[in-house]
C-alpha cells in the first residue's frame, strides 16, 4: 500500500503539505478508505450485535467478500480508465452482453471458447471505446454512453430473456471455496494485483498517471497519450469481461439485466471515487478502489442484517459517497482548477 | 437569437483565408453548426417518410412530446456551460411526479397552481443543495449529482414503499395534456417561454459570467465574478427546469416509477449534440435545445421507419457518436488547413477558428 504521493504527477498541484509528515499517510485517501472500511465494519458489528444479531460470523464475512467480487472487478478496471482522465459508462451493458455470450457459447462449445469469446468481445469493445475517445475526439462521457446504447440495442434485439447455460464445471468459479475462502475472491485479488503492478510498476502505468495528470504535458514529454488511453480502455473492458464471466458462472446462465440492474456503471465510478481516485485523473489507485468497494459491501451487509428498507439503503449510499468525497476535498491539496 | 452568448463575445479576427461569407455563417451558427444540419436532415427525412408530419396538429404534438427534453436540455446547458454536470435531473423528474401523486393522495383538493409552484420550489431546493455541495464542499459535480440521484430515488421509493401509487387529478395534468386556445398545447407554450427566458438569461450579465466561469474559473474570479454564486444559481435553475419537466411528464404520462429514468443522459446527450463543450465555456443554449429537438426527431423517425424498438438504442448510439465525432473532426480539419505546419495530433490548437478554441488542447481537462 504505497502512498499515492509516490505516483508520478507531472503537473498536478503539488501536495501542499499542510499536514506534518507523520500524518501525511493518514491523509492519503487509499489509507483513509481502508480505515473507513474497518470503522464501518466495527460499527456494523457493534450495532448488529447490540440488536442480537451476529455480524462477524464466518459465513457473513465470506458473504460480504463474495458480494464485492463483481463490483470489485469492474471498479478496478474503471480505476485504470479514470486515472487517464477518461471514464467508461458502457460497463453495465458490457457485463450483460458478456454473461449472455459466455452462457450461449459454453452451451454449445467448451468453457475455454466461452472464456475466450467473452474476453475477445470485451477487448473489442474497449478498443472501440478507446478509438472513439482518442481518434474521433468524442468526450469519453458521450463516447462510452454511445457504446452503451449500441450494446443495449444489440442485447435487446438478440435476447429476450435469460439465455444459454453454463456447464457445472464452470460454476466452480462462482460457488467453490478453498477452505472458507471463495475461489472468486482469488480472481478479484489476482486482477487487482495485476492492475496494481501495471499501474505502479510499469512504464505504461506511469504513462497512465502522466496522461491523467496533464495530457498536454504528458504528450509534450513524449508519452503517446492516445495509445495510453486506448490501452486503459481495453484493460478496463477486460476486467469487465472477467466480472461478466464471474456473474455468468454465478447465475448459471446469461441475463440481459445482469449488469444493468445493479447499475455497475455508476456504482463502479462511485466506488472508484470513494477509494480516493480523482475523477479528473492522475491521482489515486486500485488499492483505494478495493477499499471503496469493501465499504459499499459492508454497508450493504449491515443494512441487510438490520432489515433496513432496500430503498433507504440508496439514500445512505448517496450520502456516504458525497460525504467521503467532500472529506477528501477538504483534506487533500487544493483541487487544481 | 440564433446564437447564444458564447459565440458572439470574443470573436477576434480569423486570420485564415476564409471567405467573409464562411465567417459570417460560422459566426452565426457557432459550434452548433452540426446540430442544425442534423436537425434539418432529420426534419426533411421525417417529411419524406410521413407527408402528414407537418400538419399543424401533428407537428405541435411532436413539439409537445419534445418539450420536457428541451426544457431539461436548457437547464442542463446552464450547468454544463459553467463546467459542471447535473446527473440528478432524471431523479428529480421521477421524484416530482411520484411526490405530486403522494401529496394528492393525502390532500385530494390541493389547487394545481400551488402544487406546481411547490414542485418548482422543491426542484430549486434540490438544485441549491447540488450547487452548495459542489461549490462549498468542493465535491465534483458528477459525484454530487450522482449521490443526489441515489438519494432522491431511494427516498421516493422508501416513502411510497416501493410502488408509487395514486393518480394525478385532471387539473394538474392539464399543463402536460391540454391545449390553450383550443390548439396550442400548454407544453409547447411552456417550452417556448422557458426557451425565451433562458435565451434572455444567457444574454444578460449573468449569462456572460456563467460562460466566463466555465471557460476559465480563475480568470473569471480574477475579473470579479462571484464564481460560486454563479454556479449555485446554474444548479438551482437546472433543478427548476427538471421540476417543470416533471409537471409536463406527469401530465402526459401519469404516475410511474420510471417517469424520469434515463432523462439525465438524454439531456446531456442533447446538450453535447448541440456542440456545447463538456467542461464548459463554449456553445449556445439555442443549439443545445436544437440538440434536444434532434434527439426527439430521431426517436420519431426511427419509430416511423419501423426500426424495431430494440435496435433503436443502437442507432441512437451510433448517431450520437457520429454527430459529436463529426463536429470535432470538421473543426480540427479547418483549423489545420489554416495553419499548415505542425504535427496533426499534437499541435495545441491556435485560436484560429471563429469559436473559442483555446480549450481544445485538453479534451480531458475539466473532469468528465
Amino acid at each position: 500500500m504505497t502512498g499515492t504521493a509516490l505516483a508520478p504527477r507531472p503537473a498536478a498541484a503539488p501536495a501542499k503539505s499542510r499536514t506534518p509528515l507523520g500524518r501525511h499517510r493518514l491523509a492519503d485517501p487509499a489509507v483513509g478508505v481502508w480505515l473507513a472500511a474497518a470503522a464501518v465494519t466495527a460499527l456494523g458489528w457493534i450495532v448488529v450485535d447490540a440488536r442480537g444479531g451476529d455480524f462477524l460470523t464466518l459465513t457473513n464475512v465470506v458473504g460480504i467478500l463474495q458480494n464485492s467480487v463483481a463490483l470489485g472487478l469492474v471498479a478496478v478496471g474503471q480505476t485504470a480508465v479514470i486515472l487517464t482522465g477518461s471514464l467508461d459508462l458502457s460497463v453495465a451493458y458490457l457485463i450483460s452482453l458478456g454473461t449472455l455470450v459466455a452462457a450461449t457459447t459454453m452451451e454449445d462449445g467448451s468453457v475455454v471458447t466461452g472464456v475466450l469469446a467473452v474476453l475477445a468481445l470485451s477487448a473489442a469493445v474497449g478498443l472501440a471505446n478507446g478509438l472513439i475517445v482518442t481518434g474521433l475526439k468524442v468526450n469519453a462521457f458521450i463516447a462510452t454512453l454511445g457504446t452503451a446504447f449500441i450494446l443495449r440495442g444489440w442485447i435487446e434485439d438478440n435476447y429476450t430473456g435469460p439465455a444459454g447455460k453454463v456447464p457445472a464445471s464452470f460454476q466452480h468459479l462462482g460457488y467453490d471455496r478453498m477452505g472458507p475462502v471463495p475461489v472468486s475472491l482469488f480472481l478479484l485479488l489476482a486482477v487487482t494485483v495485476a492492475l496494481w503492478v501495471i499501474t505502479r510498476r510499469t512504464r505504461f502505468g506511469h504513462h497512465l498517471y502522466a496522461t491523467g495528470g496533464d495530457e498536454h504535458a504528458a504528450r509534450l514529454s513524449g508519452v503517446r497519450t492516445r495509445r495510453t488511453v486506448i490501452a486503459a480502455h481495453v484493460l478496463c473492458s477486460l476486467c469487465v469481461g472477467a466480472a461478466a464471466l464471474f456473474l455468468a458462472s454465478r447465475l448459471g446462465a446469461g441475463a440481459p439485466w445482469a449488469g444493468t440492474e445493479a447499475r455497475y456503471d455508476l456504482e463502479s465510478i462511485a466506488a472508484v471515487v470513494l477509494g480516493g481516485t480523482v475523477l479528473a485523473g492522475g491521482r489515486g489507485g486500485v488499492v483505494g478502489t478495493l477499499g471503496g468497494v469493501l465499504v459499499l459491501a459492508v454497508l450493504d451487509s449491515v443494512f441487510n442484517q438490520l432489515g433496513v428498507d432496500p430503498f433507504f439503503k440508496n439514500v445512505v449510499r448517496g450520502v456516504v459517497i458525497i460525504a467521503a468525497v467532500a472529506l477528501y476535498a477538504r483534506r487533500g491539496a487544493r483541487r487544481s482548477a | 437569437m440564433s446564437t447564444g452568448t458564447a459565440t458572439d463575445a470574443p470573436q477576434k479576427r480569423a486570420p485564415a483565408p476564409a471567405t467573409a461569407t464562411y465567417r459570417t455563417i460560422a459566426r452565426v451558427l457557432g459550434t452548433g453548426a452540426p446540430v442544425y444540419a442534423l436537425l434539418i436532415v432529420l426534419l426533411v427525412a421525417l417529411a419524406a417518410t410521413d407527408p402528414g408530419f407537418y400538419e399543424p396538429d401533428r407537428f405541435l404534438a411532436f413539439v409537445k412530446r419534445a418539450a420536457p427534453l428541451v426544457i431539461l436540455a436548457a437547464g442542463q446547458y446552464l450547468v454544463i456551460v459553467c463546467g459542471e454536470f447535473d446527473l440528478s435531473v432524471g431523479a428529480i423528474v421521477t421524484a416530482g411526479v411520484v411526490a405530486a401523486a403522494e401529496v394528492y393522495g393525502t390532500y385530494p383538493d390541493a389547487p394545481w397552481a400551488l402544487m406546481t409552484a411547490g414542485l418548482l420550489l422543491a426542484g430549486a431546493a434540490a438544485g441549491l443543495l447540488n450547487g452548495l455541495i459542489t461549490t462549498v464542499l468542493r465535491v465534483p459535480s458528477f459525484i454530487t449529482t450522482l449521490g443526489m440521484m441515489l438519494i432522491l430515488e431511494g427516498a421516493v421509493f422508501y416513502w411510497t414503499g416501493g410502488s408509487p401509487q395514486g393518480r394525478l387529478p385532471e387539473d394538474f395534468r392539464r399543463l402536460g395534456r391540454d391545449t390553450a386556445l383550443g390548439w396550442l398545447p400548454w407544453a409547447v407554450l411552456a417550452c417556448v417561454v422557458a426557451g425565451v427566458l433562458v435565451v434572455l438569461l444567457m444574454r444578460s450579465d449573468f449569462g456572460r459570467t456563467l460562460v466566463a466561469t466555465g471557460d476559465s474559473e480563475r480568470a473569471a474570479r480574477l475579473a470579479g465574478v462571484r464564481v460560486r454564486r454563479v454556479r449555485v444559481l446554474a444548479f438551482v435553475l437546472s433543478g427548476v427546469a427538471a421540476a417543470l419537466a416533471a409537471v409536463l411528464v406527469g401530465g402526459f404520462s401519469g404516475v410511474s416509477a420510471q417517469a424520469g429514468r434515463g432523462y439525465e443522459f438524454e439531456a446531456i446527450t442533447a446538450v453535447v449534440l448541440g456542440g456545447v463543450a463538456l467542461g464548459g465555456g463554449r456553445g449556445s443554449v439555442v443549439a443545445a435545445m436544437a440538440g434536444a429537438f434532434s434527439l426527439q426527431a430521431l426517436f420519431t423517425f426511427l419509430n416511423l421507419q419501423g426500426v424495431s424498438g430494440a435496435l433503436e438504442s443502437t442507432v441512437q448510439g451510433v448517431i450520437v457518436i457520429a454527430a459529436v465525432g463529426l463536429g470535432a473532426a470538421d473543426f480540427s480539419r479547418l483549423r489545420r488547413r489554416a495553419h499548415p505546419p505542425g504535427p496533426p495530433t499534437a499541435a495545441p490548437p491556435a485560436p484560429a477558428t471563429p469559436s473559442r478554441t483555446h480549450r481544445e488542447g485538453h479534451p480531458h481537462d475539466p473532469q468528465p
